[in-house]
């Protein structure tokens, strides 16, 4: 069916009032998302409206999941108020806080990571586009759509996608969709160094999951994510995987724009996660154009059907 | 953000890092004093950029070697003369090299032995980790490589801080006894703390020393801080030198764009960071050389557009221009509304090849059209790769 999130999930969103959080729990609600809460401290008692639906605002994560029996929150809080908005929904109880914010202090990151662990609570993000599970109407109408991403690229169906960047996800959906192949859930993990899921807890998920008939992993240089994903992969998932690696012309030492996307090591290179890749059975597809195909052909091999 | 060696040794002696004694000049007429502060004997006349490698680069005059014993005043300030406002080029710097503005002198350490020592990021685990090595003095990198046994290792918990028993474990790996044993262990947790309460995100030390008198000392000093973290630390923002950045970075920092300069000739121009580094793995990937990571976000304006063409344009390698844009949330009409202004504005005599998808496609097309600029349209970021590489020709710059 579906990983993280279904479309019956009920969503409230920390930061609902900012121009850019208002903004996207717009176009969730216009996709039929439940968005059910906003959290704004100090705006508790009002309401965010848009097209009819009125949206009850909270001072706080507690409140709102109480009240409205939200379990999942969408993060747009600024930096510096941002890692205690995550903690403020593992204090809450909820099953997953979704963080889209961008430019969280690593030190922050490192901290809150800490304290989430052994806590139910699953972030995924931060500096990330969130998470897609589409629905059946027009244009996947009726899905879950948490965070930033363009809802009506995707198609409901059976391939899983993890990615840490925002458009390169959005490519790789509609390259699936354009070919009519359509999607169980659609998750993007970030581009940071310090982030809450990694590739590896969601090609897990999607592994587990029995609507999820493939598996498109994009990837960046910096760091070795991608490579435990593959080795993963490679012992315990009989599923088609393909996958794409950004960052192969990119110089040593500098941040392209993502803080996570720096080579450090000879490990962490383009050429060296390429190489883990096509060692651990995922087919690499040669460019950005090339990744849905690149599923296509590990499904062939696999005798799998996607759609 | 990096900052110049004298500040990061300024920064050390705060957090009760021990250095040798030192003092800056940025002017020939400061030398005499800033020689008079250090006690007498040999100085250590080091330039001060942004790279490393200073040691065993050449100035663009002839002159060898940034970074110089010297074994009395006189000849130090001799010397100082000939680095000051001259370009150092290093392993780091690129052929270009760098003007160096500032001269550091520094009291010449008596050296028993040379160690390694760093504080940053363990991505694997998301801790704080401090890499330690007795092969100090060295490329680091190249002991990782053929003698990996000598990197030691200890990752901290942040919850709990650096443990005693850790830094007794790093001392023990290090080989140190006595008082030298005691002094590295006030270093190395003055070094964390400082890495930490900073919002660092590298501190290394390479080489840390120690004398014959039992001292240990830092005596080189590389850090970074956190970009994100800035906004927390205004007195580590005052340390920012502009000379060190590419003009254009900072023009494009302005306009809230992300771009790095490349030495090829196919100009991109691109929306999301992970888009833009794969459109210049595709131009790579069909035969061509990209001159940029531009990255101009998710909610471009129509001014960021025309800013961008103006950055890229500024760069005279380039020969040809890639637009490739994935408009999700973004209208593509926005922005082919900012190609038709900007390439009107700039009055564009290059190649452009303009890939448009997503959101409002059709009208964007539709802007592109009706304004009769010369350009070819590209329908998947493979197809408008090789049309921009076939215009501009394979040649790099």
């Amino acid at each position: 069916m579906s990983i993280l999130i279904t479309p019956e999930t009920k969503i409230l969103v920390q930061g609902i009032t900012g121009a850019f959080g208002a903004k996207h729990a717009q176009l969730s609600l216009e996709y039929g998302t439940k968005v059910v809460a906003g959290v704004t401290p100090g705006k508790g008692g009002q309401f965010f409206e848009h097209q009819g639906f009125k949206v009850p605002i909270f001072d706080t994560v507690a409140a709102a999941a109480k009240k409205t029996g939200a379990t999942v929150s969408v993060i747009f809080v600024p930096p510096p108020f941002a890692a205690d908005a995550i903690l403020e929904c593992v204090d809450a109880g909820l099953d997953l806080a979704v963080a889209i914010t961008e430019g969280i202090p690593v030190r922050d990151m490192i901290r809150v990571k800490r304290a989430m662990q052994g806590s139910p609570t699953r972030l995924v993000g931060p500096n990330c586009p969130g998470i897609v599970t589409p629905g059946t109407g027009r244009d996947s109408h009726g899905g879950c759509r948490i965070g930033i991403a363009p809802g009506y690229i995707h198609k409901k169906g059976h391939v899983g996608v993890v990615s840490r960047s925002g458009t390169l996800t959005y490519e790789a959906v509609f390259q699936l969709t354009s070919k009519n192949i359509g999607q169980s859930t659609c998750v993007g993990i970030g581009g940071d160094p310090v982030n809450g899921t990694s590739h590896l807890d969601v090609v897990k998920l999607f592994n587990a999951d029995p609507e999820t008939h493939g598996i498109i992993v994009i990837g960046e240089i910096g760091g070795n994510a991608e490579v435990d994903a593959a080795r993963w992969i490679k012992a315990n998932c009989r599923k088609p995987v393909a996958g794409f690696i950004a960052g192969a012309t990119a110089p040593a030492g500098r941040r392209m724009g993502h803080a996570g996307a720096i080579v450090g090591g000879a490990e962490d290179t383009a050429a060296a996660k390429i190489a883990v890749f096509k060692e651990c059975g995922i087919e690499v597809a040669v460019t950005p154009s090339d990744m849905a195909d690149a599923l296509l052909r590990a499904a062939k091999a696999k005798g799998v059907t996607l759609s | 953000m990096n900052i110049h060696e004298y500040q990061a040794k300024a920064l050390f002696e705060k957090f009760g890092v021990p250095v040798p004694k030192g003092a800056p000049a940025k002017s020939a007429a400061d030398f005499d004093s800033a020689l008079a502060s250090l006690p007498a004997g040999p100085v250590m006349v080091k330039s001060q950029i942004h790279a490393g490698g200073r040691g065993k680069g050449t100035f663009t005059d002839g002159f060898k070697g940034g970074v110089k014993f010297c074994a009395t005043k006189a000849e130090a300030k001799e010397k100082a003369c000939l680095m000051l406002g001259n370009t150092l080029v290093t392993v780091q710097t690129g052929p270009a090299g760098r003007k160096v503005q500032t001269i550091y002198f520094t009291q010449a350490s008596d050296i028993k032995k040379e160690y390694y020592l760093a504080v940053l990021l363990d991505r694997n685990t998301s801790r704080p980790v401090i890499v330690a090595s007795t092969e100090g003095g060295v490329e680091i990198e190249k002991v990782a490589h053929d003698s990996p046994e000598k990197i030691h290792k200890v990752v901290i918990d942040p919850a709990y801080g650096l443990a005693e028993f850790q830094v007794r474990e790093l001392i023990a790996q290090l080989g140190l006894a006595g008082a030298e044993a005691r002094n590295a262990a006030k270093l190395i947790r003055n070094l964390y703390t400082m890495y930490w309460e900073t919002d660092a995100a590298m501190v290394e030390v390479n080489p840390v020393i120690t004398t014959p008198t039992g001292e240990v000392l830092a005596l080189d000093a590389k850090v970074s801080f956190d970009d994100n973290a800035l906004f927390r630390h205004p007195e580590l923002v005052a340390l920012r030198d502009l000379n060190e950045e590419d003009p254009k970075e900072i023009e494009a920092s302005k306009a809230s764009l992300s771009y790095i300069a490349l030495d090829g000739n196919i100009a991109c121009l691109v929306n999301g960071a992970g888009l833009a580094m794969s459109t210049m793995d595709i131009i790579k990937h069909f035969g061509g050389s990209p001159a940029n990571f531009l990255d101009v976000g998710g909610g471009a304006s129509k001014e960021q557009v025309v800013a961008a063409f103006k950055i890229i344009l500024g760069d005279a390698n380039v020969k040809g221009i890639f637009v490739n844009i994935f408009g999700g949330i973004m209208d593509c009409n926005v922005i082919a509304q900012g190609i038709v202004e900007a390439v009107k504005e700039v009055g564009l005599k290059l190649p452009l090849v303009v890939r448009l998808e997503g959101n409002n496609v059709a009208a964007g097309k539709a802007t592109l059209a009706a304004s009769g600029l010369k350009l070819v349209s590209g329908d998947t970021m493979a197809d408008a790769a090789q049309k921009i590489v076939k215009l501009v020709g394979t040649g790099t710059a």
